[in-house]
């Protein structure tokens, strides 16, 4: 993009049309020992010098890569494959913003209605939108969805095993009062929560109940039985899920969900240091009118041929504001084509074939640390490529001696709840072979 | 076409039919003129308040999404089901098939206040500039 910088002249003409003489008589009102301060900084660089300050800098970071880590909880190691960033930097994709004249974009509509129909497909669902900002505000949107949808019900009620950042952005959006929000406390038998624990609530005000699948700790819990309870109650379920585990697992849409949202970092999109990431948001087409952000949608034009249109716009913020359904008019552009060219590159059999091996490499990596003595894993059931281990020394102390070798460990469950302070949530992907968790299994057992 | 004499209008575009106490609501054929294309009728369901000058629906076009207001005071007895799956009849029947929803009245006395037939032609006249 060119920039066009004012010239004397411009600079003459809107001073003369605004009545001043001197640029220092717009800046008069700020008091003058405050408007050009002396400012302490160090010697000016030369842009070699910066380089080299920089890059000294990063290299203080262990940045994850594949191999080095075993820690998930909401942002997943993953191969990337060179299509993805490679089709990325196309000059004709290469925005992180929704088209906002959309008509003339047929190639990024084209690309986000493939991206709408593989997260529908991916999560079970009729419909899913143009993508979201990340995971935790998909499943509040998610959230609100439920109420909006249900009018007269005002009450959600979240599952204590949802990821916490979640659950704390959720209480964020639902700050202002007007959604009751009722917090489940963290399951601690098996780190899961069970049907019967929603019971309670199921009153005739519930518009909908929040649960997670796998949920934080790794455990799958029974997503048909919560969803039939819930809709014998008249509410509505709304799942947070990941997509890897749905190579392997029923979509949560299969199982009851009504409305499922999703952190998509897992295609495609490099951790960052969280972010930026994306947002799927799917549901059932009733929802439609309720669901937030962009949706492209596919028709004929004039002379018959295919073409794509951003439809149901009315939904927006931009057309009926003081009736908008969200205040979020925008879609994660750049990260949603990631994943959709990742979702492209792998096909479903290359999906189910990476699922699979993080199924086996997180099983074999538990099955290893259960043998180190005075380890113990800690949930019942069945998992997919995370769960919770306990460690005979407080989960810190095994992350500290993990790091020294290089090694990015679990997330430490004390954070969450202090007395969860030995327990570690692991994960492994297909990015973690069997040579690499023998190497962390001989470090740990040391 | 000239607005039907039986029925009495709001400014907002709005018919009522009056039927004892039960006053039935739709959208005039000026309205939907102006709207084009309706693609999507939201309507309350029966039990539900409405009350005067108030929004009860949403009509949506391809030209626009709108509010549509309670011309009364009232209790929905009853909505026109086929709206939600037929949106388009609204353009077809504005008067007829495509009534919104009926209400009872708290106070028959107010739909005096409401403009008659030649009334709102000639106010849907002015508006139409």
């Amino acid at each position: 993009m060119t920039f066009n910088p004012h010239t004397h002249q411009d600079r003459a003409e809107m001073m003369q049309t605004i009545g001043i003489t001197e640029f220092d008589q717009l800046v008069g009102a700020i008091p003058e020992s405050v408007r050009y301060p002396n400012l302490d900084l160090p010697r000016l660089l030369t842009e070699m010098e910066a380089a080299a300050r920089l890059s000294d800098l990063a290299e203080r970071n262990l940045a994850p890569k594949p191999g080095n880590t075993y820690l998930g909880a909401g942002s997943y190691q993953h191969f990337i494959p060179a299509t993805v960033n490679q089709i990325l930097s196309r000059g004709e994709f290469y925005t992180a913003y929704t088209p906002y004249q959309p008509e003339v974009s047929q190639g990024t509509l084209q690309v986000i209605y493939e991206f709408q129909s593989m997260v529908a497909a991916l999560l079970g669902t009729e419909i899913a939108n143009a993508s979201m900002y990340d995971g935790a505000t998909a499943l509040a949107e998610g959230a609100l969805m439920a109420v909006s949808a249900s009018k007269k019900r005002n009450r959600l009620v979240v599952a204590g095993s949802v990821h916490p950042g979640y659950r704390e952005v959720l209480r964020t959006y639902l700050s202002s009062g007007q959604i009751e929000l009722i917090e489940l406390p963290v399951p601690t038998t098996g780190f899961a929560n069970r049907p019967e624990d929603f019971a309670p609530y199921l009153t005739d005000d519930l518009a909908g109940i929040v649960i997670q699948y796998p949920n934080f700790f790794g455990a799958i819990e029974d997503v048909r039985a919560v969803a039939d309870a819930v809709h014998a109650a008249g509410a509505n379920l709304i799942v947070a899920t990941y997509p890897m585990p749905l190579g392997l697992l029923k979509p949560p849409g299969e199982l009851g969900a009504d409305i499922v949202a999703a952190e998509g970092q897992a295609l495609g999109v490099a951790q960052s240091y969280g972010g930026p990431y994306v947002g799927l948001l799917a549901s059932r087409k009733s929802f439609v009118r309720q669901m937030p952000g962009r949706l492209a949608g596919q028709t004929t034009d004039s002379e018959g041929k295919r073409g794509f249109v951003l439809t149901l716009q009315t939904r927006e913020q931009h057309i009926r504001r003081e009736k908008a359904t969200s205040n979020i008019c925008t879609n994660q552009g750049l990260m949603a084509t990631a994943a959709t060219v990742y979702m492209a590159s792998l096909g479903p059999e290359g999906f189910r074939e990476a699922a699979r091996r993080c199924y086996h490499n997180a099983h074999y990596l538990a099955q290893q640390l259960a043998s180190l003595p005075g380890w113990e894993l800690g949930l019942d059931d069945a998992f997919f490529h995370e769960f919770v281990v306990k460690a005979p020394e407080p989960a810190k102390d095994v992350n500290a001696k993990l790091l020294t070798a290089g090694i990015i460990g679990g997330f430490d469950l004390g954070v969450v709840d202090p007395t969860l302070d030995h327990h570690l949530l692991m994960c492994a992907t297909e990015t973690n072979d069997r040579a690499g968790i023998d190497r962390l299994i001989s470090i740990l057992a040391a | 076409m000239s607005a039907p004499s039986d029925l009495r209008f709001t400014k907002t575009h709005e018919w009522v039919r009056l039927d004892g106490d039960v006053a039935t609501i739709g959208i005039t054929d000026h309205a939907q003129k102006e709207l084009g294309d309706i693609t999507y009728v939201e309507l309350p369901e029966a039990g539900d308040a409405v009350a005067q000058n108030q929004p009860f629906g949403i009509v949506e076009s391809v030209k626009a999404a709108s509010d549509i207001y309670a011309p009364l005071d009232g209790e929905v007895v009853e909505r026109n089901e086929s709206l939600l799956t037929a949106p388009d009849l609204v353009n077809a029947s504005p008067y007829d098939d495509a009534w919104f929803i009926k209400i009872r009245l708290k106070d028959t006395a107010q739909v005096e206040a409401l403009m008659a037939s030649d009334a709102y032609d000639e106010f849907a006249d002015d508006s139409a500039h």
